[in-house]
């Protein structure tokens, strides 16, 4: 397999202790002033152009949150966040109305290539200048376009800049946009959704997501539909001290699909910087969404200063019959995650799947896992985590699955697999499990394993360094979960799981 | 080509002495075996000439082409030409035989300074030596040594062994748990790669093996020390008579 070879490689390129995304892009900002209040709910509102319903829905969330305490049952320490001492909003300025890449800032597009975007995708970024002549897009099909086939809106520091792909999209009948544009032209829609799986005062940070959300995506598969391309999204934190609030929304009408990809990386820098974004997800009878996720921000120093901290909300709504959402995750980065992307199996014969690799090295802290609520008949799900702990890294694993009075029939497996790398860090593993009625199957299975001696002398004997060697036992460690990724992701999660463990051994 | 000089190892950690004063000279070409009844350090040898830690070299030398072997690393042995076939070769779940096997061909190939090999190239000269031991190709696609058979692990070795081409094989009591058509299909395996500048230590406890891979020099080590030497006739000998006369010698 050549991406094993890829990591190797790519171990060897990169210096130990260097953050590969550790840069910062000089593009102007526009800032909020610092702090947060109603003036800066109405500020971020005015900035987007919003109606009034969404000014009050986020003024509504804003006092609520007032009343709420920051959670502290997750297994992660960190000092406390001053919400005060944090810009809530910066939007590059140099990005008003791009109409094609041409417009867009060439610093920008410099990121896209330190950001190591996939050749694939690269090519398809780059291939965008080309085809903005009308016609050549126009030529383009929906019958020809391959799986190959990736659309880009690329959420650069809060608003969106860039979206590719928007014509063969609508000609499908997709909707890709940010969410500010969906507000504006499809309010009907975001109205009827916005909120509704991840309700305004769900937690501490969904609900400060809710008042101050910057931006976000926005994605719409009307019925029948079978996107015809995979959709991106890369993130990028890039402004000091702004706090990242994304807010995406995902709809499947009836008997429709779609698979999303999520990548993110950050620049390095001194101050910790707070995600806390929102992910929605809808899935109506017979619709599939497949959301997978590599996340790659700084985790910090080696004695664990700097770094992101990541309080994400991400939830799926099988709403209706015979739905099927999956998540599939690949966690290397931040200082702190907390983070449980989970289903609601509400429709009958609905599905859940949950797909997990969570690394932690250096003084990482990872609290992420899963809930399956089953609330419809025979609904079904499937969790596969695997958590790797090096360095002097804790790693947790809480989830939850549960069915509900009404959910005769649900059936889940899980399975928990923890490696640890090393004697300094912890592997934890929190299942919680509930049937409120006698005809659910619930099976759970959990390993705790370490890279052994003789697989590590094995291994070397035969001729690959220690890092290599770790990185190849790894790789086959998480190969179950791999697989789930879509092609365009598994070979750089490949490399990146191997960047990640620098430094475990030896 | 191997130079094995006054060698004395224990146990990191504990102070018993396995290898006491070790000497033994192996030239390119040769094929030495090694008997020994159990416990006499003959696996001890094999991971002490591989670099495995758990050992610690209290006195002596070894030289492999010229260079100090004991300063080397592990994986540096390795890309020198140094295999060890092992007796219990490990599990590595989720990694395919394929994939240890290319990344291990390749990491070698450029700690020596040559070209990686090309997909197609690996595959052809995998198919080619999997075809000689007769492994089938849907074993390649398995994880390293999970699920494998006995035979099939020691088939799995001498197909590593046959991929790397080293300069310097030891193999670990190959013919420990196989029957007498995978000992020949292994045996012929080895032979297939016997060649004027290929040395071979073959360590085992019977004879039975030394029928199919025919040694050059025989050995006979007890307690820590090559108590006897001499030609293929020393191992009928020894199956003869057994390795009593040479334990009450140590003891």
């Amino acid at each position: 397999m050549a991406a094993v070879q890829d990591t190797i490689e790519q171990v060897r390129g990169v210096d130990v202790d260097k953050y590969k995304y550790g840069f910062k892009t000089e593009i102007e900002s526009e800032l909020a002033p610092k702090g947060l209040s109603e003036d800066i709910v109405r500020y971020i509102s005015g900035k987007n152009d919003e109606p009034e319903w969404l000014l009050e829905w986020r003024l509504e969330a804003y006092r609520r949150w007032l009343t709420m305490e920051e959670p502290d049952w997750a297994r992660v320490d960190y000092p406390k966040i001053d919400f005060q001492d944090l810009y809530y909003y910066a939007a590059p300025k140099t990005t008003e109305g791009p109409k094609s890449l041409d417009e867009v800032d060439p610093i920008l597009l410099e990121t896209y290539a330190k950001l190591g975007i996939p050749l694939k995708e690269q090519e398809i970024l780059a291939g965008v200048r080309k085809h903005d002549e009308p016609s050549t897009l126009d030529e383009d099909g929906v019958g020809e376009m391959g799986s190959g086939r990736v659309a880009i809106d690329a959420v650069f520091d809060s608003v969106s800049v860039v979206t590719t792909f928007k014509k063969e999209l609508a000609k499908a009948g997709v909707i890709f946009c940010s969410i500010s544009e969906a507000v504006r032209e499809h309010p009907e829609l975001v109205k009827k959704y916005l909120g509704t799986v991840v309700p305004q005062s769900d937690n501490f940070y969904a609900t400060l997501n809710s008042a101050v959300y910057s931006d976000g995506s926005f994605v719409y598969i009307p019925e029948g539909v079978r996107c015809p391309m995979e959709l991106s999204t890369y993130f990028r934190i890039n402004e000091e001290n702004t706090g990242q609030f994304e807010r995406t929304l995902i709809i499947a009408e009836k008997g429709s699909y779609v698979s999303y990809l999520e990548g993110c990386t950050a620049p390095m820098r001194d101050e910790n910087q707070l995600h806390a974004a929102v992910v929605e997800l809808v899935a109506l009878d017979d619709a599939e969404i497949k959301y997978s996720t590599v996340q790659n921000w700084y985790p910090g120093d080696a004695n664990g200063k700097g770094g992101i901290y990541n309080f994400v909300t991400k939830r799926g709504d099988c709403r209706g019959k015979n739905s099927k959402i999956s998540w599939t995750q690949v966690e290397t980065g931040s200082a702190i995650t907390w983070k449980y992307p989970s289903c609601i199996l509400r429709g009958e014969n609905s599905r859940g799947e949950f797909y997990s690799i969570a690394i932690s090295n250096g003084r990482q802290q990872v609290d992420s896992g899963t809930k399956m609520i089953h609330l419809g008949k025979n609904s079904s799900s499937r969790i596969i985590s695997k958590g790797i702990s090096a360095g002097h890294s804790q790693n947790t694993y809480r989830g939850l699955v549960s069915a509900h009075r009404k959910a005769t029939g649900a059936r889940n497996f899980t399975q928990c697999d923890s490696l640890l790398i090393g004697d300094k860090c912890g592997a934890h593993t929190v299942p919680y499990i509930e049937a409120k009625n006698s005809s659910s199957t619930f099976e759970h299975e959990a390993t705790t394993s370490k890279i052994s001696d003789d697989q590590m002398f094995y291994a070397r004997q035969r001729g690959l360094g220690e890092e290599e060697a770790v990185a190849l036992i790894v790789n086959g460690f998480v190969r179950d979960v791999l697989q789930h990724l879509p092609m365009e992701f598994m070979a750089e999660t490949q490399k990146l799981i191997g960047i990640s463990l620098e430094g475990s051994v030896g | 080509m191997l130079d094995i000089k006054n060698l004395h190892v224990k146990i990191a950690d504990e102070d018993t002495e396995i290898l006491k004063g070790v000497n033994l000279t192996v030239n390119p070409g040769e094929v030495h075996a090694i008997m020994g009844p159990n416990g006499s350090g003959k696996s001890t040898l094999s991971y002490v000439l591989s670099g495995k830690e758990d050992y610690e070299v209290t006195e002596g030398s070894v030289t492999y082409d010229g260079a100090d072997l004991l300063d080397m690393e592990i994986e540096e042995r390795a890309s020198a030409g140094l295999f060890l076939a092992f007796q219990y070769p490990i599990e590595i779940p989720g990694v395919p035989t394929m994939t240890f096997l290319r990344t291990a061909l390749n990491a070698q190939r450029k700690a020596r300074g040559e070209e990686e090999l090309t997909t197609p190239a690996f595959m052809k000269l995998v198919k080619e030596k999997a075809q000689q031991l007769k492994v089938r190709p849907e074993m390649l696609k398995r994880p390293v040594n999970v699920g494998f058979s006995g035979g099939e692990k020691k088939r799995a070795e001498i197909l590593q062994m046959a991929v790397l081409e080293p300069k310097l094989c030891v193999l670990d009591e190959t013919d420990s748990g196989l029957d007498i058509d995978a000992l020949r299909v292994v045996a012929e395996g080895v032979n297939a790669l016997r060649s004027p500048d290929r040395a071979m230590i073959v360590i085992t406890h019977y004879q039975r093996l030394l029928e199919y891979i025919v040694p050059d020099v025989v050995h006979v080590l007890s307690n820590g020390r090559v108590v006897k030497t001499g030609g293929k006739e020393l191992a009928l000998e020894l199956e003869a008579n057994g390795y009593a006369e040479f334990e009450t010698e140590a003891a």
